[in-house]
């Protein structure tokens, strides 16, 4: 797509950062979550044996506002980090319009959603 | 060429001839719906190149089959082909790289992403319009010195790879993004527009960068290396482009 002769392509080729900040999110998003997911991995299943990690341990320790905010951000992040990556995807192999725009419709729908019962499920304990 | 014959006692100095099955994806628009496969056996010596042998199905075997070849020295960049599964020039191949032994297969296909005319030639018109989007010539509006404009050899060091690309389309024919994405704007494009980026006496860095920085632009890049491996200059293309990312990234700061 070239010399712009539709509105849709116009927009396609006007000038925003929005890729460029994508690009910028994706890196940081990607280097925080490898040390976020480290350490979980290690809270849950190092630091402490399975037969301890009943519910009553889980829901004392997320009592923590702390360990609330990292269960949170691990759950936003790495939604954002796979949903931009999936919208990559999309944008490459789903060619034609109207079929882009229901998939990515779907998509995000269900990503909100699995966001939205996420955030409601930790905060509700 | 046909009545050479193969020998116990060739010395290793000596290339040996070897009979070679030449498979070529053939498409005749006037004739065809689909692309088939055609085989030709042809007699070559290690030593030869792809071009030679599919020159010699074209003098010798079948006058009809149709391909791009120019200067047949790995500069002018018109020969590329899907040779072996592999983006090449047929020109720089040797035989020895791309076969063992006397019997074996080379296959040769038209390259990938862009529409088939006939045989291996193929519509380079989206290729090179999406050179042409990214100005590829020398601007510069500020008076001309006496002499030439000077560049210092540590900064002419930054544009030393991106201008050796030579246009054959190997790089963007085997990316995968622009196989199905017709939009982007596809590796060749980005070397060039860094070529032009990274020059120093070029003053249209600004306009090029936003182009980059478009939908069509570097961010289609997800670094799949096809390029790279693909390319018959040894140009390290994924690495230039993410030079481009970089500058566009510093320049929005």
């Amino acid at each position: 797509m070239i010399r712009a002769r539709t509105f849709i392509d116009a927009r396609q080729q006007s000038h925003s950062n929005a890729e460029l900040n994508w690009w910028i999110f994706m890196r940081i998003s990607g280097l925080i979550l490898v040390f976020l997911i480290l350490g979980h991995i290690y809270m849950t299943f190092i630091q402490v044996s399975e037969a301890d990690a009943t519910f009553d341990a889980v829901v004392s320790k997320l009592s923590n506002p702390a360990w609330k905010f990292y269960d949170w951000l691990i759950l936003a992040l790495a939604l954002m980090h796979g949903a931009n990556g999936a919208r990559y995807s999309i944008e490459d192999y789903v060619r034609s319009r109207p079929n882009r725009a229901w998939v990515k419709g779907i998509f995000y729908t269900v990503i909100a959603l699995v966001f939205a019962f996420g955030t409601v499920g930790l905060f509700a304990i | 060429m046909t009545q050479a014959q193969i020998t116990p006692s060739t010395p290793a100095t000596v290339a040996a001839m070897m009979t070679l099955k030449v498979k070529v994806l053939r498409f005749d628009p006037e004739k065809d719906k689909k692309a088939h496969w055609v085989t030709y056996e042809v007699e070559a010596s290690a030593a030869d190149r792809v071009l030679d042998v599919i020159n010699h199905v074209k003098w010798y075997m079948d006058p009809s089959l149709t391909f791009r070849r120019s200067c047949a020295h790995g500069i002018c960049g018109s020969d590329a082909m899907l040779i072996n599964g592999r983006n090449r020039l047929a020109c720089k191949t040797l035989l020895r790289d791309v076969v063992k032994k006397s019997g074996d297969t080379i296959t040769v296909e038209p390259i990938r992403g862009l529409k088939v005319e006939k045989d291996l030639l193929v519509d380079m018109e989206p290729f090179f319009d999406s050179y042409k989007a990214i100005m590829p010539y020398f601007i510069n509006e500020s008076p001309e010195p006496a002499a030439e404009r000077i560049q210092s050899p540590e900064l002419a060091e930054r544009m030393a790879h991106s201008s050796n690309c030579i246009l054959c389309a190997c790089c963007t024919t085997s990316c995968p993004i622009f196989w199905v994405n017709g939009s982007y704007l596809g590796p060749a494009s980005i070397v060039q527009a860094h070529r032009f980026i990274f020059d120093s006496r070029d003053e249209a860095t600004q306009q090029r960068l936003n182009i980059m920085n478009q939908n069509t632009g570097v961010w289609r890049c997800r670094t799949a290396y096809n390029c790279t491996e693909a390319c018959p200059r040894d140009i390290p293309i994924t690495q230039l482009i993410e030079e481009v990312k970089r500058a566009v990234m510093y320049q929005q700061a």
